[in-house]
């Protein structure tokens, strides 16, 4: 799509609103997390403070919930990447039974409301009577998680041509080097995006985690314990800010590093 | 033909090492290979999530004896038929209502968002609509719905503005009206309904985006040279083309909506949404039939939802 017409200015006002209704919100977030008001959300702020950063710092139960989320998100991303990856490379590079049925498979948890898979998981362990646990939690994200691995890698193993391998194999790589000097290096940027972005979804999910966790508190749980009802609102505007900034930071960098030409697969989440 | 012999044979000896015969096993053995790269997934997904699926399924068939409160493992459709009262019918047309709706509005918001960075962002500007979208897709769910508390609250920016631009009286007005007012924006359905087309938006922005990068500039051009006026040219060359992304953008916002159970609880009226019913009969309640039978709902809808989607060919646009 190129022309050389200007766009006209109602479409322009017409976006650039658009594109401050999304922005805004999340810049309030860290006007908030300076202000000296304890008691309400009022607007404007009457001063501002750090001193709540100090304070969130040196809370026990925000980092163990952090702790926790950290965790969980690493090795949900950890089994995503290694399922995801393998799924994409059957799917994207060859023909074989079940195909479909594979690619629909993948993007049902998504597809589904996350409550569904919330409570599903949550009346299955209840049937087999499995207690809850930090294993309980990755069960639920890494289901997940594997499909923004699968889209980053899918339309990467697109891209990379096939007769790259059967080179490499002609020249007498054997299967090991042929996936380590070849393929990975092909795929890289795009599992590191898709890990990144498996992980910032993992680290911020809390619908599967609500039916998943029992009585154990990741960061969101806690935040949503807080939004349902405030009780320390300063600590949860900074935690808020801190979170802002640890799912921002993944998704600047998987744009860097996807930018070649296809946009960020885990678009569809 | 016997001057080939110096070089290395066609067929390598068995190489040493039980790791590197069973590679070299696997790559002679194409279907062995894919067979063995999708079982992981087809374990994961087919046993721990469809699995759970099809037990939630189970469930909703059985029953609760109104007594004890236990879980009666006998097949009925008492439960199904406890979906038809008017109390939870009314949640599934609010939730259906809602979901509809906050479709429409995204529809509506992405459009132009869309159609200015396909069409005539270039360069930074491209970059910036691209981060805009992708920054609030990809930031915590639970922060913005915080930051809409902040927004919406009597104390806070909304109330603020309107203040300043001496238009209290509109919002007071729009609070005061039947059944979507209330007492502030943040108990009300039209904070509810903001905060749902916040939190979707990006999703209904990146397909139609997609589908508006592959219409070609000259098509609209011409639909113009032919004499079309703009608002010809939209209803019939443009929106057409970017239907099927509508359509994938639509999937999500609607689907989100349906089963959104955290933001109708923190942001709205103490009227339930089909998730909150979900987790209510979960969990205080203990009545996992009924809520495996709410869950069954969005499932049918999303079902029948998609099957149209498909026809529409929306699954291209994704």
């Amino acid at each position: 799509m190129r022309s050389e017409t200007r766009a006209p200015m109602a479409l322009k006002l017409a976006a650039v609103g658009g594109l401050l209704f999304l922005l805004l919100p999340i810049a309030l977030i860290f006007l908030y997390a300076f202000t000296t008001e304890e008691k309400s959300y009022q607007f404007p702020p009457p001063g501002f403070t750090t001193k709540w950063l100090g304070v969130t710092l040196g809370r026990a139960d925000v980092w163990q919930a952090m702790g926790l989320s950290i965790k969980v998100a690493a090795i949900s991303t950890a089994l995503a990447l290694v399922m995801g990856t393998l799924t994409a490379a059957a799917v994207a590079r060859s023909r074989f039974f079940g195909r479909e049925a594979i690619s629909l498979l993948v993007i049902l948890p998504i597809a589904l409301p996350g409550i569904i898979t919330g409570i599903s998981l949550r009346s299955a362990f209840s049937l087999l009577d499995i207690p809850f646990s930090t294993w309980t939690i990755v069960l639920g994200h890494a289901t997940f998680c594997i499909v923004i691995v699968y889209n980053n890698a899918v339309a990467r193993f697109r891209r990379t041509s096939g007769a790259l391998i059967d080179a490499a194999m002609d020249l007498g790589a054997d299967g090991v080097q042929t996936f380590r000097l070849v393929i990975l290096p092909n795929i890289a940027t795009a599992l590191l995006a898709g890990g990144m972005l498996a992980f910032a979804l993992s680290f911020d999910e809390v619908i599967v985690t609500t039916f998943t966790a029992g009585q154990q508190t990741t960061l969101p749980i806690w935040m949503l314990e807080e939004l349902v009802r405030p009780r320390q609102r300063p600590v949860t505007n900074v935690v808020a800010m801190a979170v802002v900034l640890v799912t921002v930071l993944p998704i600047l960098a998987a744009y860097y590093l996807t930018r070649d030409g296809e946009h960020i697969a885990g678009q569809d989440k | 033909m016997s001057a080939h012999a110096s070089t290395t044979p066609a067929i390598f000896a068995p190489r040493a090492g039980i790791l590197a015969r069973s590679v070299d096993w696997v790559i002679r053995h194409p279907r062995m290979f894919v067979f063995l790269m999708v079982l992981p997934i087809t374990l994961w997904l087919g046993i721990v999530y469809i699995g759970a699926l099809i037990a939630l399924l189970i469930q909703s068939f059985f029953s609760i004896d109104e007594f004890t409160g236990l879980v009666v493992r006998e097949f009925t459709l008492k439960t199904y038929a406890e979906l038809l009262r008017p109390v939870n019918l009314d949640i599934i047309v609010r939730t259906a209502t809602m979901a509809a709706v906050v479709t429409v509005a995204a529809a509506i918001v992405a459009f132009p968002i869309a159609y200015y960075a396909a069409r005539y962002a270039k360069g930074r500007w491209k970059a910036l609509f691209y981060i805009g979208v992708m920054l609030p897709l990809w930031s915590s769910y639970l922060v913005k719905v915080y930051a809409w508390k902040l927004v919406l609250a009597k104390e806070g920016i909304l109330t603020w503005v309107f203040a300043k631009l001496h238009l209290g009286w509109l919002l007071d007005a729009a609070l005061a009206l039947p059944v979507v007012g209330g007492n502030s924006l943040s108990v009300s359905y039209i904070g509810t309904f903001l905060v749902f087309l916040y939190v979707w938006l990006p999703f209904m922005v990146i397909p139609v985006q997609a589908s508006l990068e592959r219409v070609p500039g000259e098509l609209l051009e011409a639909a113009s040279d032919l004499g079309a006026t703009p608002r010809q040219s939209f209803w019939l060359v443009l929106l057409p083309l970017a239907m099927p992304g509508v359509v994938a953008g639509s999937i999500f916002t609607f689907s989100l909506t349906l089963g959104d159970y955290i933001i109708p609880q923190i942001i709205g009226s103490s009227r339930l949404f089909i998730g909150q019913a979900v987790y209510a009969h979960q969990g205080t309640a203990g009545n996992i039939p009924l809520a495996a039978a709410f869950t069954v709902v969005p499932i049918v809808i999303m079902g029948v939802y998609l099957w149209a989607a498909r026809k529409m060919g929306a699954f291209d646009a994704l």
